[in-house]
C-alpha cells in the first residue's frame, strides 16, 4: 500500500474525482490522523496543545475563506466580521438562554452564515475591487454595531463571558479536551469541504471563479451559487468564531476585527487559493510566524538590550514579516505554499528519474 | 440650526482633508488601475518624515517640506518598482493583498525608524478659531480646503491640457493602445505614483499638524474608500466632492446620533453611505462607467 503512481493514469472520471486518487493516500491520512488524535496530545504539554489549537482554529477560518475566494472568486475583507457574528451569536445563546454547546456552536454558523449572505448581496452587482470593498464596509458596520448596541455586547466593553463548552453532562476545561474538540470539528470541516468540490455545488463554484459569463451560459445561476458560497464561507467562519470563542472563555469584538480578516486572507493566500491543503499549510504558517518570531527575536535581541525595548520592536517586526513575505508570494510563488509542496512531492514521486 | 451648521461646517473642512488623502489613492487608479490599501499609511509616513525634519532636526519649514516631498516620491517610485510592477497584468486580489502587505510593511517600518511616540508637526498657523457669521472655523482647516482646491485646480488642468497628464489619461484607458502609439506605460505609471507620494506628503504634513504623528495617523486611509466610491474611483473631482460629502454626513450623523450610542458613529456612517452607493451606482457620482456583465 505504499507504492506510488508513476504518471496520470486515471482513465474514467470517477478515478479523477476520487478522494484517495492513489492507495498511498489513504494511507497517509490514515497516519496523520492516527498521529494528531493519539501520541501528539496525550505526549504534548498544555502550551503545546494551546498552540496546536490555535492553528487548528485557523485551518477552520482559512478553509472557508479559500471557499468564498479561493474557490469562487470573490474577495472578502470582512471574515473576520463573520467570526465575531458567529462568536458572539453563541455567547449570548449560551449565556442568556443557556442553550447546550453543540447547539450554540451550530447555531453560531447559521447565524454568521446569514449575515455573510446579507453582505453577499452586492457580488449580485459588483465584483473584483468593489465587492472587496463591500465586504471591507460589512467588517466595519458588524463590528460597530456588536460595539454599540448593548443589546448584543452586553455593556462593559463589549465582552461576554462564556461557560466551558459541555457535551452530554461532560465539561471540557482540559486545553486537551478542548484540542479533542477543535479537531473533531475541523476534521468533519476539512472533509466536508473536500466533498465538496466533488458535488455540482462545488463545481459550479469552480465554474464561477474561472469565467463568470461562461458559467452562465452552461446554465449556472450565478447569483445563486455566489450566495450560496458566501453562506457556506461565513458558515465555517461562524463556527471558527465560536470555537475561538470557547477556546478564550470570552467573546470580544477585538479578536475579530479588519486585522483577523487580513490576517486570513494572507493565509490563503501564503497557502495557496483554491486549495485545501493550502488552507492548512497557510494557517499553520501565519499563525507560527508571530510565535517563532518571538523566540528569535527574543533570543537574540535579549542578548543586546533589554526585554521592553525588544517587545517594541517586536510588534515592528512582525508586521514587516508579515506585509513582506505576503507580497514575496504574490510575487515570487503566487500559488502558494501548496505549490512549493507539490513540488517537492513531485520531484519524489518520479525519483530517481527527472521526469 | 445653529447646531447644525456647525457640524456641517466642520464636516466639510475635515472632508476636504479626506479628499486630500483621496487625491492619492484616484491618481494612482486612474493611470494604474491599480487599488492601494496603503494610501493611509503613506500619509503617516509623510508625517513621520517632516515631523522628524521639522522637529528632531529643526530644519526651516520650506526645507522639510520639499524634503518630504522629494522622500515620498522617493518611496512612492520605490513601491512600484518594487510591488507593483511585477504584479502587472494579474488578478485585482494580488494588487489588493500586496497594498494591504505594503500597509503591514509601512506600519512597522514608521515607528521603528522614527521612534513610535506621537510627534507633532508645528506649522506657522495660527491655532485660533475665527468667527464667520456665529460659525467655528479653525486656521488649518482653511488651508486645507484652500490646498484642496489647488490640488484640484492643477491635477485638473494637468490631465485636461497638458501633453503628459493626456498621455497618462490614454494608458489609463487602454495600456495596448497607449503602448501602440509610442507612450512608454511604464513611465507614466512611476509618474503617477510620484504624484501620489507628493499628495501624501502633503496630506501627511496638513493630518500631522492636526492629529500629531504616530501610527494612528495611517487610519485616515480608512476613509479613503467611502470617500472615492462615492465620487468615483478614476475621478479627481469626484474625490474632491466625495471627500466634502462624506465629511459632512459622517460629522451631521455623528453629532445627532453619537449621543444615545456612545461614540464611533464617524466610523461606521461613511460605510453604510458607501454600500447603498455600491448598490445604487457602483461607479460613483464622477466616475467611468463601465457596463460589464456581473
Amino acid at each position: 500500500m505504499i507504492n506510488r503512481e508513476c504518471g496520470v493514469l486515471k482513465t474514467s472520471y470517477e478515478a479523477d474525482m476520487a478522494l484517495y486518487p492513489i492507495p498511498l493516500a489513504r494511507s497517509t491520512v490514515l497516519g496523520i490522523a492516527i498521529i494528531v488524535f493519539l501520541p501528539f496530545p496525550v505526549l504534548a504539554n498544555d502550551y503545546l496543545l494551546s498552540v496546536a489549537n490555535l492553528v487548528n482554529i485557523a485551518i477552520l477560518g482559512a478553509l472557508g475563506l479559500n471557499i468564498l475566494t479561493g474557490y469562487t472568486g470573490q474577495v472578502s475583507l470582512g471574515h473576520g466580521a463573520f467570526m465575531s457574528v458567529g462568536a458572539y451569536t453563541a455567547a449570548i445563546l449560551a449565556t442568556r438562554y443557556h442553550l447546550p454547546f453543540w447547539l450554540a456552536l451550530a447555531a453560531g454558523g447559521v447565524m454568521a452564515a446569514a449575515v455573510g449572505s446579507f453582505f453577499g448581496i452586492p457580488s449580485l452587482r459588483i465584483k473584483g475591487l468593489y465587492l472587496a470593498i463591500a465586504t471591507l464596509a460589512g467588517q466595519f458596520i458588524i463590528e460597530w454595531s456588536l460595539n454599540h448596541i448593548t443589546w448584543i455586547s452586553g455593556g462593559i466593553q463589549s465582552s461576554i463571558y462564556v461557560p466551558r463548552p459541555a457535551l452530554g453532562g461532560y465539561v471540557i476545561n482540559t486545553q486537551r479536551g478542548m484540542y479533542y474538540l477543535i479537531l473533531i470539528v475541523v476534521s468533519l470541516g476539512i472533509v466536508a469541504a473536500m466533498n465538496l468540490f466533488r458535488t455540482r455545488v462545488g463545481r459550479a463554484f469552480v465554474a464561477i471563479r474561472d469565467h463568470d459569463v461562461a458559467a452562465e451560459i452552461i446554465g449556472i445561476n450565478i447569483f445563486r451559487y455566489k450566495l450560496l458560497s458566501f453562506a457556506i464561507s461565513s458558515f465555517y467562519a461562524g463556527v471558527t468564531g465560536v470555537l475561538y470563542t470557547y477556546y478564550l472563555g470570552i467573546a470580544n469584538y477585538e479578536q475579530f476585527t479588519i486585522v483577523t480578516s487580513v490576517n486570513f486572507l494572507a493565509m490563503i493566500i501564503i497557502g495557496g487559493l483554491g486549495s485545501i491543503l493550502g488552507s492548512i499549510f497557510g494557517a499553520a504558517f501565519i499563525t507560527l510566524l508571530p510565535i517563532l518570531l518571538r523566540y528569535v527575536v527574543e533570543g537574540i535581541g535579549g542578548l543586546f538590550f533589554t526585554i521592553s525595548d525588544v517587545a517594541g520592536v517586536l510588534t515592528n517586526l512582525q508586521l514587516i514579516l508579515f506585509g513582506g513575505l505576503i507580497i514575496f508570494f504574490l510575487i515570487v510563488e503566487p500559488d502558494g505554499l501548496k505549490k512549493l509542496w507539490r513540488n517537492i512531492t513531485d520531484y519524489f514521486r518520479v525519483w530517481p528519474f527527472p521526469y | 440650526m445653529d447646531f447644525f451648521l456647525q457640524l456641517l461646517v466642520n464636516g466639510l473642512m475635515v472632508g476636504a482633508l479626506y479628499a486630500l488623502v483621496a487625491l492619492g489613492f484616484v491618481l494612482i487608479y486612474k493611470a494604474t488601475d491599480a487599488i492601494n490599501f496603503a494610501q493611509g499609511e503613506l500619509v503617516m509616513i509623510g508625517g513621520f518624515i517632516v515631523a522628524v525634519l521639522l522637529g528632531s532636526y529643526g530644519f526651516p519649514l520650506v526645507v522639510a517640506v520639499a524634503g518630504t516631498i522629494v522622500a515620498m516620491i522617493v518611496l512612492a517610485f520605490g513601491v512600484e518598482r518594487m510591488i507593483l510592477r511585477p504584479l502587472i497584468g494579474r488578478p485585482v486580489i494580488a494588487v489588493i493583498m500586496a497594498t494591504i502587505g505594503l500597509a503591514s510593511i509601512l506600519k512597522g517600518i514608521g515607528p521603528l525608524l522614527f521612534r513610535a511616540e506621537t510627534k507633532n508637526v508645528p506649522l506657522p498657523i495660527p491655532d485660533a478659531p475665527l468667527f464667520v457669521s456665529g460659525l467655528l472655523i479653525s486656521p488649518i482647516q482653511i488651508v486645507a480646503v484652500a490646498i484642496s482646491l489647488i490640488f484640484l485646480a492643477l491635477f485638473g488642468s494637468f490631465f485636461l491640457r497638458s501633453r503628459i497628464g493626456i498621455a497618462m489619461r490614454a494608458v489609463a484607458d487602454s495600456q495596448q493602445v497607449a503602448m501602440a502609439m509610442g507612450i512608454s506605460v511604464e513611465r507614466y505609471f512611476a509618474l503617477a505614483w510620484a504624484m501620489a507620494g507628493i499628495v501624501s506628503a502633503i496630506g501627511g504634513i496638513i493630518w500631522g499638524n492636526l492629529l500629531g504623528v504616530d501610527v494612528h495617523l495611517s487610519l485616515v486611509g480608512l476613509k479613503v474608500f467611502p470617500v472615492v466610491i462615492l465620487g468615483g474611483l478614476d475621478s479627481i473631482l469626484g474625490a474632491v466632492v466625495g471627500g466634502l460629502i462624506v465629511g459632512g454626513v459622517e460629522s451631521v450623523a455623528a453629532g445627532y446620533i453619537d449621543p444615545y450610542v456612545g461614540g464611533g458613529t464617524k466610523d461606521f456612517i461613511p460605510y453604510l453611505l458607501m454600500i447603498v452607493i455600491l448598490m445604487i451606482r457602483p461607479y460613483g457620482l464622477f466616475g467611468k462607467e463601465i457596463i460589464e456583465r456581473v
